[in-house]
């Protein structure tokens, strides 16, 4: 790992005199910042979207699991004996924690958003709603609903899973999708710094030549290149990410009925994340560049 | 050995071995492959038949690291000089020093000395192109013999300067060759040749008709 790290610090470090045998070269050198600034300025979207969808599946996960309703559709007389049928039944059920029956008060303030707070309940008829909490294993929902069939026939289980699982899953894409963007933009990265590289390459060749003459390694010759590149990269990595960030923390501040977009962000532990995108340029830069100037000092031969 | 190019022979049956110390001259008419001559020499070009040995390898079964490492122990002068027109002209005598990851503080002393010794010392700073044909000329010598190589190979290198310096140069070559370097020159002229006469023991070579011959006497 030191050694490692020995080497990163040489590498940085550079040796001056190495470093200018090759010609600064304006345009690829723009090229590579600007590229690795904006790649960097998106990834920073792709990252925060991708740790937000995180979030959202493992709220709506967590809100939706391990809990589930019983509802009660009966006559007016029937329903307090169906009610107690039914609690006795679920207290008899392996997997289930707890079964409660919601109160008038309860159940009218789940109907009050849509009727408001006058809705008179008692003379309407409202099924009766039980909540189910489940241990950690859960309960078998198929046994369930046939002791519930023979023993309270008014009574319809909802285990959430219908609601549950779709949403989980687009939860799930959407957090792939911001990973597949990040590689997306890693490869676009790549692409654009060794069609940059190739071009200084390319521009380059003569003084390939003399390097070659007065006995450089193909080893010397592509570390020049490659460390100019990555370092550019990693400045233009360095700029954007900074742009990105900024921008992210001047979006609206994350509220309770704001919604998914407003809560595109970084959060905690979650702001050390986009360090690694400089370094992730880099890193890109580092193996493009190296690739690129190993196949052009081949062909040179 | 035989080298063709673009389907036609260049040079054919050569046999020769440069031998520590020695001294050889080679001439013939332009175009008569002398240049391409040189490259085999440094491994730059491979022979198309036969075999070309540096320092006792076959070049065919060397890999570049190994034609890096040749190039370290063969000091070369092009015709056309091949300078990095970045960097100015001290830099790039310095250069085969940098390339090979040898300490260029250590070696200001050797590449003053060297400068004042190619007569640049007043040009140091100066950058490539702003420099005479035989300014470049005697500042390419200096490149080629700043790491001190077992053979020098100059091709032409008097070929843009004036009688006066292309003694100097001469001299210069003589004297490298008197502290046991193996030197080589490619010229047309004759001058030259005969200037080295009593000064040094070399043999005088000539491309004619794509083959190497002995061009009379050893001088």
């Amino acid at each position: 790992m030191s050694a490692l790290l020995q080497k990163v610090r040489a590498f940085v470090a550079g040796d001056a005199q190495a470093d200018r045998v090759v010609p600064p070269s304006g345009f690829t050198a723009r090229l590579t910042s600007f590229a690795a600034g904006a790649m960097a300025f998106l990834a920073v979207f792709a990252l925060a979207l991708s740790l937000a969808s995180g979030r959202l599946a493992q709220r709506w996960g967590d809100e939706l699991a391990r809990s589930s309703t019983l509802r009660i559709s009966a006559p007016v007389e029937q329903m307090a004996a169906q009610t107690a049928a039914a609690l006795r039944v679920l207290e008899t059920t392996p997997g289930v924690a707890e079964a409660r029956a919601l109160s008038g008060e309860e159940q009218g303030a789940l109907l009050e958003p849509w009727f408001g707070p006058d809705l008179p309940l008692e003379t309407l008829p409202v099924p009766q709603l039980i909540e189910i909490q489940e241990t950690e294993d859960g309960y078998d929902a198929a046994g369930l609903r046939l002791r519930l069939a023979a023993e309270v026939p008014g009574a319809v289980l909802d285990d959430h899973t219908r609601w549950r699982k779709p949403l989980e899953q687009a939860a799930g894409r959407l957090r792939m999708l911001g990973w597949v963007s990040i590689l997306l933009i890693a490869a676009t990265t790549g692409t654009m710094i060794t069609l940059a590289a190739n071009a200084a390459l390319a521009a380059n060749a003569q003084v390939i030549a003399v390097l070659r003459l007065v006995g450089a390694q193909d080893s010397y010759i592509a570390h020049a290149f490659v460390r100019r590149f990555t370092l550019r990269a990693l400045l233009g990595a360095l700029v954007g990410t900074v742009a990105g960030l900024l921008a992210v923390m001047l979006l609206p501040a994350a509220q309770e009925a704001g919604g998914f977009l407003t809560g595109l962000g970084f959060q905690g532990l979650g702001w050390a994340w986009p360090v690694l995108i400089p370094l992730l340029a880099a890193m890109v830069a580092y193996f493009a560049t190296g690739a690129a100037a190993r196949r052009t000092l081949s062909e040179l031969d | 050995m035989a080298y063709s190019y673009g389907g036609g022979e260049l040079l054919s049956e050569i046999s020769l071995k440069l031998s520590p110390g020695s001294f050889h001259f080679l001439t013939g008419p332009s175009g008569s492959g002398k240049t391409t001559f040189l490259k085999l020499c440094y491994g730059a070009l491979s022979p198309t038949s036969g075999d070309v040995r540096l320092f006792g390898q076959d070049v065919r079964a060397m890999d570049r690291d190994d034609h890096a490492m040749a190039r370290r122990r063969i000091g070369v002068v092009h015709q056309d000089c091949q300078f990095l027109d970045h960097l100015p002209i001290a830099d790039n005598v310095m250069l085969p020093l940098t390339v090979s990851g040898k300490d260029s503080i250590e070696h200001v002393a050797d590449l003053k000395e060297l400068m004042g010794w190619v007569g640049l010392g007043k040009r140091a700073g100066a950058l490539p192109p702003t420099l005479s044909g035989g300014e470049r000329q005697r500042a390419a010598l200096a490149r080629a013999v700043i790491m001190s190589p077992e053979v020098v190979l100059a091709d032409e290198p008097t070929g843009n300067v004036d009688w006066e310096m292309s003694q100097r140069l001469l001299q210069l070559l003589i004297e490298l060759n008197k502290m046991g370097k193996t030197i080589m020159i490619a010229t047309h002229d004759l001058n030259l040749i005969r200037a080295a006469k009593g000064q040094v023991q070399a043999r005088v070579l000539r491309i004619a008709n794509r083959k190497l011959q002995l061009a009379g006497a050893d001088l």
